[in-house]
């Protein structure tokens, strides 16, 4: 089969895809006040890597970016879960959150929430599932 | 504040989702579900005990105080399903361990296993009617997975009816959970029970009522029955299994938490549809079992029945009919999911599902067969089996509730029912030995240990029926009384 010929598409696929994960992650930080967080962030991190699916083949991505993403799914709902059991120890109700001030070298003064451990793995099982859905679907013939 | 009741459902979850970053370890996958199913059992065990002594427990789930945030709730009858569940759904796993094959357990069917009874434990722990409809997701699509796990020609077949069954079944739970939040503002069991008990059960909220019952009673296979022998029959017998003891319960006990709690103010309409929708699901679900000549067939009819006579006692609203639902509920699941595990074995032995192809297996087979008869006469409900206590008291609840009709139907389609399993018995094992030891194309290897135990279970919840009726007392007064579950969520209990 001949190689299709889309410079176009590749050239702008290396810029699009810094600024999506960039884009991604500031979504994912900004959740915690303001709309966004691990579900959306973890929805864009996957448009990004579908655009290099797309636009470079399969093989390729994969071997530069070896993941099981079942494996990325399961570790982010333990994540999840485990943060959610990390109130049980104190006592407290399951999924109870905790935050706490600190000042740090360079941020200054910055509130460090339990919840952000959540919404990583939130991110991470989104992240997972979104490419495990996409990419099943890339097999099928 | 309890929060021993979020174990039953992340322990499952979190076993599964180890087994899934360990693909190929199966040893290490039989071995975390047998120990996730164990620690269900326990954690289940412990809060019996501390239901009886300290009544219905409760878990804010974050801290959220109980209409606002979503509130986990165990009630006796939460706590005896669910470790029903679990010890069922312990020995069909120990069956699926010599039965499933290599190729499915690598393709995540523990992990899969685990979820299911995650989704079903959650749907009997829930407190709130949204998260109701999360935990039967979790479990509808598990069971999606398992239904087409092997991708054979019948089995997809089946499993698109069966997806496309649920997904529309989901659609109108959707609708009517939207219905009553815009009538009621609430979507907390307790507070939807104090709401619709201020504002009075009116033409309105008994349409949303209707609504909600037509769901569960697509998920129940309650009157709507259609889809189900279909599904129950082409998944492997592990799957089967888990299926027939499982799935329609947790509909069932959706229809048992509703009717009991938020729209018990009309009786004389809802529970009397109910009373008649099960009559014709017993009607016609004894009709099928009889008609067909194929085990898998005769036997998802007889869950069919199973559901109607569950409802039964619902359906008369009194205190003798929910104490016989309950028991029949959990002699329903044991005996389900023993009927198909021998059925699975039969079928495995013969090669063929076929009852005009089979015969003489007791021969062969002496104690499967033995095993079989007494599976057959606890599900027809014949002392001093587990299904007699059952039908005793759904009986006498329909009498006292003065559906005779009601009542004779379930006991004329009991007969029914002991026909058709009977009609196995006697065509799989009775006359003359067509197959010798070396022609069979299945052997009873490791599969007969569930089968065994499971016997001793029903037969130790028909002879120990009098030391359970404490627990079944507890769950019966928690029904009739709504007052003590708003009371356990909404007013004080640590929070």
């Amino acid at each position: 089969m001949k190689e299709p010929n889309d410079i176009i598409l590749r050239g702008v696929t290396k810029v699009a895809v810094v600024i999506i994960f960039t884009f991604a992650i500031n979504l994912f930080f900004s959740g915690h006040h303001n709309p966004g967080g691990g579900f959306i962030g973890g929805l864009g991190f996957a448009a990004a890597l579908t655009l290099l699916f797309l636009s470079y083949d399969v093989e390729s991505v994969k071997a530069n970016f070896p993941v099981d993403f079942k494996v990325v799914t399961s570790i982010g709902v333990l994540i999840a879960v485990f943060t959610g059991l990390g109130g049980v120890f104190f006592n407290e109700p399951f999924l109870t959150q905790a935050f706490q001030y600190f000042d740090l070298p360079i941020f200054g003064k910055t509130e460090l929430a339990t919840a952000v451990l959540f919404d990583i793995g939130v991110a991470f099982a989104v992240i997972g599932t979104a490419m495990t859905i996409i990419l099943t679907i890339s097999e099928d013939r | 504040m309890n929060n021993l009741i979020i174990l039953p459902i992340i322990i499952p979850l979190i076993f599964g989702m180890f087994m899934v970053i360990f693909r190929r370890r199966i040893i290490l996958h039989r071995a975390l579900s047998i120990l996730g199913l164990a620690g269900t059992i326990s954690v289940a065990a412990m809060l019996i005990t501390q239901i009886q002594s300290k009544g219905i427990q409760s878990l804010n789930i974050g801290g959220w105080a109980a209409p606002y945030g979503v509130t986990m709730v165990a009630d006796m009858l939460a706590a005896l399903l669910l470790i029903t569940t679990s010890v069922v759904a312990l020995f069909v796993l120990i069956y699926a361990f010599k039965s499933i094959g290599r190729d499915k357990e690598e393709h995540y069917f523990y992990p899969l296993f685990l979820f299911l009874i995650s989704g079903v434990n959650g749907s009997f722990l829930t407190g709130d009617v949204f998260n109701l409809f999360v935990c039967f997701e979790v479990m509808l699509i598990s069971s999606y997975a398992l239904i087409s796990l092997g991708g054979e020609k019948g089995q997809l077949r089946e499993s698109i009816k069966y997806v496309l069954v649920n997904i529309i079944a989901s659609f109108l739970f959707l609708i009517a959970i939207a219905y009553l939040y815009a009538v009621t503002g609430t979507l907390n069991m307790a507070h939807l029970s104090v709401r619709v008990a201020e504002v009075g059960q009116d033409g309105l909220m008994t349409a949303v009522a209707i609504l909600f019952l037509l769901v569960f009673s697509l998920k129940a296979g309650l009157f709507l029955f259609f889809w189900l022998p279909g599904s129950y029959g082409s998944p492997p017998t592990a799957v089967a299994a888990i299926f027939a003891a499982l799935l329609t319960k947790v509909g069932i006990y959706a229809i048992y938490r509703f009717f009991t709690l938020v729209f018990y103010h009309e009786p004389q309409v809802t529970h009397l549809i109910i009373g008649i929708m099960s009559a014709v699901t017993m009607v016609l679900g004894a009709i099928g079992a009889i008609a067909y000549m194929d085990i898998k067939k005769i036997l998802t009819y007889n869950v069919v029945v199973g559901v109607g006579f569950i409802l039964a006692g619902l359906a008369s609203f009194t205190a003798e009919g929910m104490t016989g639902s309950i028991y029949y509920l959990i002699h329903d699941m044991v005996i389900k999911a023993l009927i198909f595990l021998i059925g699975g074995v039969i079928i495995a032995i013969a090669g063929t599902s076929k009852l005009k192809d089979m015969s003489g297996l007791i021969q062969t087979h002496p104690y499967l067969g033995w095993m079989y008869f007494i599976a057959a006469l606890s599900i027809a409900g014949i002392p001093p089996l587990s299904g007699f206590i059952g039908k005793v008291y759904i009986t006498q609840g329909t009498f006292a509730s003065e559906y005779y009709w009601l009542g004779a139907i379930g006991l004329f389609t009991s007969l029914m029912v002991l026909f058709s399993v009977m009609k196995i018995f006697m065509n799989s094992f009775w006359g003359e030995t067509i197959l010798s030891e070396e022609m069979e194309k299945g052997t009873t290897k490791g599969v007969m240990l569930p089968i065994v135990a499971l016997v001793m279970l029903t037969i130790a919840l028909g002879l120990g029926a009098e030391g359970l009726h404490d627990y079944v007392q507890i769950a019966v007064e928690g029904l009739m009384n709504p007052s003590l579950y708003i009371e356990a969520v909404l007013g004080g209990n640590g929070q």
